[in-house]
Formats: C-alpha cells, structure tokens, sequence
C-alpha cells in the first residue's frame, strides 16, 4: 500500500513555501540594490544604473549620451556603500539568528555576548591613542582594534563560561553581561581621557558607511560567505539545539563543539560587521525575530532569509539618510529609533497572543 | 493491573547491554563534590529497569552516563562491550534515546517538526526524511494519541501533550534502549498509565530495554522487571520488585515508614506509606 502520508505532504509544502521566500527576498534585494544606486543628489535611472554596471562587469564601453561621471558616481561612490551597508545588515541579521538560537532566547542579538562593547572599547582606544598622536592613521588601526577587542572579549565570555560543560545559556548570557559591564566602564574612561575630542569616539560608536570602499566590501564579504556557509551546514544542528543542550546531546549532537564553532562564526561575523561600520542596532533583533515569526523557526531556512533580509533592512535605512533626509543622520540612531517603537509593537502583539 | 512473566528467555546468555565498573562522576561547578560514587551496574538487554532513590541520589546523572550526554571521570563504561565514550555520538543516538522530565522550547516548532526532530541521528546531513522516517514518526505519534496534533505549535499545548509529544519523539528515534527521567512526574494518571503501558509493550513484545528513573514506587512495582536503588550517589541495592522494595528499604533509603502488599495475580506490589496525623 503506497499512500502517501499527510505529515510527507505537509513538509513537502513547508520547502515549497521556504523557497518561494527565498525567492522573493532575493529578488527584493537586488531590485532595491539598483534603485537605491540610482537614487542621491545625482539622480540616475535605474536603466542607465544597469548598464554601468553591465560595462563594468563586461567591459563594453557606454553609450556616448551617458552623463560621463554616471560610471564614476555608481562604481566608486554608490555601489561600493551600498553594498557594505547590504552585507553589514544581512551578517547581523545572519549572527542574530544564530545568537537567538543557540541562547535559546529569541530577544538576544549579535550584541549579547558582549561583542560590540568590545569592539567598542577597541576602537575608542585606538580613536583616543590617535588623539593622543601614538598609533597608525586612524583608517587602518580603528577596524583593526575593534575586531580585536571583539574577538578579545569572546575569548574572555568562553572561559568565564567554560566550567559548565554545556556553556548553557544562563552561563553565556551572564558571562556577556558582566564583560560588557566591565568594557563600558573602560569606554566611559576613555571618553573621558579623550576630553574635548570626545565627538569623534561618539560618532563612531554611532555607526555610518559614510565613505565605504571597495576593500569594505571585499572584507566584509570574505567573512561573510565563509560564515554562511559554515551556519548553513550546521543550520540542522541547530535546529536540535533549540531543545537544549541535554536533548541535543542524546539526539547524538554534539552540543559543545557545535556551539562553540556557531558562537565563533557569528562573533566574527559580527566583529567585522562593528569594526566596518560601528555599531548599529535593532537589525540583529529584528529581522531574525520577524522573519520566524513568518517562516517559522526552522534555521535551514532562516537563516539565508536572516541574511537577505537583512541586507534589505539595513539598506533601506541607508537610503533613507543618505538620499533623503536633509541632513545624514548616523545609521546607528536611525534603526534604534524606527526599530525600537517597531519592536515594542510586535512583542506587545505578541504579549497578547496575536499572531503578527 | 497483570503483567506479563518477565523474559526469561535467553537473557542471561546475551552480551550484557551495559557494564558500568567503579563509576565516578562529579560536576565541575559543584565544587568537585561527588555525585556518584563507585557505581557498579550490569544491564541486561529486553527488561525494564526502575531506578528510584531520593531527589539528589544521582538518578538523572546516572541515566545522562547511560546516554553518554556527560561522561564518568573514574572507572569506566561499556556499551555492548565497546568502550561508551569510543562510540560516536550520532551511532550511539540510533540506540539510546532519552526522554526528560520536562521539556520547554522557546521557538515555535510545530508538533510534526519536533518529533521528525526525533529522525535526526538516522538521516544524513542535506538529505530528507524518507517514506520509512515519515512511517516511524506517524506510528509514534499514533502510540501517544498526538497525531491529531501535527501541524500545531508545541508551545499551543497542554503539560500533557507536550510531554507526549517529548515521549513520541524518543519513541520515533527508534532505538534498542530507551531512557526515561520521571517521564511521567507531570503528566495525570490516565496518560501515565498510558505511556508506561506503551514502553512496558516495547519491552515485553520488542525486546527492548528500558531503564525509567521513577519516582512513584507503585507505578515502578507495576511496570519494572528490576529495581535499582540509589542513595547519596550510590548503589544501595538492586533485584527483583519483591526483593527491593520491602518496609526496611523503604525507611532506610526514603526515611518513610510503608506498609508492602505482596503482588498476586489481580494487582501488582502495593506499597502503603503510613503518614502520621500532625
């Protein structure tokens, strides 16, 4: 008798939803990539922001009518932003769903563990040192310390939590807070010792992708993929570990390693994400939270959704203060300010047993 | 409630299922305080094991060796004579599963998802669930009356399909040796009957063996073939219902003063505890 199950149907229409999602993100994505080219104090069409592209990538010369500094304001000004802001979102969404998952918390972020303030501290101390005339230009050493001290700080939070054998997530989550304490201590000195000059730390610690480059995204996306990758082939062992570290184990995962391995990838992920762009908030939070609220909490399928979902958040948020506010208001504050009341609503929703 | 004669069969010629020798194991964030002391422990594949003691007498620890989630840090354990911590530990979750007392999940798995979850250790990496996987987990879902529940949320439900939907994956993984720790402590008397009759006819009409940390001492005469009794870490004995849980053990072990009525052939073992009025 070959009857087909209803529980194999049922799953066979949940992949088809998930690809269609996919789908429809990436799609999303790239048609918001060549508007958002086009759009600046210089307007561009969208027709005439593909073709630039097209000859760049082909190398066909342009048709002669072009406003000849078109191809310069798309490949060296535009595009080169745009797409650091669209990898900074989608690696911190990505890292968001990640640090959700293995915290078994969905209110935690890339932030938890304490990873920004490190990159914090690290970038405050080579903003002040420069201050001060002691370190190299401030271009090179300010990404520099601050995935430093990121990295730095993981290192501290692995070994505060490491006598619990499953690193539970009370233990990290608690180990984070009390390194993040101690690190903002150590900003609020430096921002003293940095007096007057105070406004450039501030700044910084605010987030823009004000005057990104090619050797941004080039950066950026070497940790990217290697970290997409990495999730998406654990993205299954993931899923086991949302029952807690003892279920998982006797389902024959190896919670520990797997963890640790998935904290890694997305620290560092978020690390380069903070040391390209400073800190900016609420994406992390949201779009993982939101995206499996529509998808479901499967990680085979959140995560790439986390990943171009965020890129689309986040580079909208970029148009918005680069091409039409008046002023350019720092990319950090704007998410926080239209995450924040967002957030509050859906979990208020949530509170009260609404599906949003 | 009658129960089946336990196998005598060819038990005792089969390779033992585990061989526990001088075990110790201590929590590191205990302050190195030992919570097993020098366990020695033989079990038989095909029987129900029952392992009682007071809370704190390291049952949970005990069953988290068995199921190699921690591991000893004195003496050793075999597995089917192989040395448990050589086995990998995707193999070894194809023949023992755990089911905990409590489960909660903060993410809102539907009821189908979490107990194909079950599948996980069968299935290669990228692949999909087959026919037979799918076969597996709708037969456990109908031994636990959940199927109905498929395409809810685990978070929608009561205590008691939750914790039925826990025991169905255990049952979908689909192994030789089933761990239960206080599987039923907060399920009502129906659906824990109702569980413990299930596993019993796993292990009387499959072979397979059981070993339940309980806490009810009559759900544990009614139902284990064995006894194994734990107090402040150790063995303090193990044997037959009869043999174990007698009025001395139970005050030694319990501090609880009860009365035992032999099993006959309408009811199983029946302890009555004696509670003195304040």
């Amino acid at each position: 008798m070959k009857t087909t199950a209803p529980l194999h149907s049922l799953r066979r229409h949940q992949r088809k939803r998930g690809f269609s999602a996919l789908t429809v993100l990436a799609l999303l994505l790239s048609t918001e990539i060549i508007l958002a080219t086009g759009m600046g104090f210089l307007a561009i069409s969208p027709w005439e922001v593909m073709e630039v592209i097209w000859s760049s990538i082909s190398g066909l010369s342009l048709p002669p009518a072009m406003n000849p500094s078109f191809p310069f304001v798309v490949m060296e000004v535009r595009l080169p932003r745009i797409l650091a802001a669209a990898l900074v979102g989608g690696g911190l969404a990505m890292a968001g769903a990640v640090f959700q998952a293995i915290l078994l918390n969905p209110l935690a972020d890339p932030y938890t563990l304490g990873v920004s303030s490190g990159a914090a501290f690290g970038a405050s101390l080579a903003l002040v040192l420069g201050i001060f005339g002691i370190s190299a230009p401030a271009f090179f050493s300010v990404p520099l310390l601050a995935f430093l001290g990121a990295m730095a700080t993981l290192a501290v939070v692995f070994y505060l939590a490491a006598p619990d054998g499953r690193l539970s997530s009370n233990t990290l989550i608690l180990s984070g807070v009390i390194v993040a304490a101690i690190l903002s201590a150590g900003i609020g000195f430096i921002k003293y010792l940095a007096d007057e000059q105070v406004g450039v730390i501030i700044f910084w610690l605010m987030g823009s992708f004000v005057g990104k480059t090619w050797s941004d995204v080039t950066l950026l996306t070497l940790f990217t993929l290697p970290c997409l990758l990495v999730m998406l082939y654990f993205a299954r062992d993931l899923n086991i570990l949302a029952l807690g570290g003892r279920m998982a184990d006797s389902l024959g995962v190896d919670s520990r390693r797997i963890k640790k391995i998935l904290l890694l990838a997305a620290s560092l992920l978020t690390a380069i994400c903070v040391s390209v762009s400073g800190i900016i908030g609420f994406v992390g939070l949201i779009i993982p939270h939101l995206l499996r609220l529509a998808l479901g909490p499967d990680n085979r399928l959140l995560i790439p959704a986390c990943f171009l979902g965020g890129a689309i958040l986040l580079l909208t948020a970029d148009t918005i203060t680069r091409a039409w506010l008046p002023t350019e208001l720092p990319i950090g504050v704007l998410t926080s300010l239209i995450g924040g009341p967002f957030f509050c609503l859906i979990f208020r929703r949530k509170q009260l047993g609404q599906r949003v | 409630m009658s129960r089946p004669p336990s196998p005598a069969m060819t038990v005792s010629k089969k390779q033992p299922l585990f061989v526990m020798r001088q075990g110790c194991f201590a929590y590191r964030t205990n302050g190195g305080g030992m919570v097993l002391h020098n366990i020695d422990l033989d079990l038989t594949p095909g029987r129900f094991y029952g392992l009682i003691g007071p809370n704190g007498s390291g049952k949970s620890t005990l069953l988290d060796l068995l199921t190699a989630t921690r591991s000893l840090q004195r003496g050793g354990l075999l597995f089917q004579g192989r040395d448990i911590r050589a086995i990998r530990k995707k193999e070894l979750a194809t023949r023992i599963a755990l089911v905990p007392q409590r489960f909660t999940s903060n993410f809102d798995f539907t009821v189908a998802e979490l107990v194909i979850m079950g599948r996980y250790p069968h299935i290669p990496r990228f692949s999909q669930p087959s026919s037979h996987d799918y076969d597996l987990v709708e037969e456990a879902m109908r031994s636990m009356q959940i199927d109905h529940l498929a395409p809810r949320l685990f978070s929608d439900l009561s205590g008691g399909e939750k914790q039925r939907v826990v025991v169905a994956r255990a049952l979908a993984q689909d192994t030789e040796t089933l761990a239960l720790d206080e599987a039923t402590a907060s399920l009502d008397i129906h659906h824990t009957i109702a569980i413990m009759r299930e596993v019993r006819r796993l292990v009387s009409q499959q072979g397979r063996t059981v070993i339940a940390a309980i806490h009810d001492l009559n759900l544990a005469a009614a139902f284990c073939d064995q006894i194994i009794v734990l107090k402040d870490g150790r063995i303090y004995q193990t044997g037959g219902v009869a043999e174990t849980l007698t009025p001395e053990l139970i005050a030694a072990v319990f501090s609880v003063q009860a009365q035992v009525e032999a099993a006959t052939h309408d009811h199983p073992l029946r302890i009555h505890y004696t509670v003195e009025s304040p």
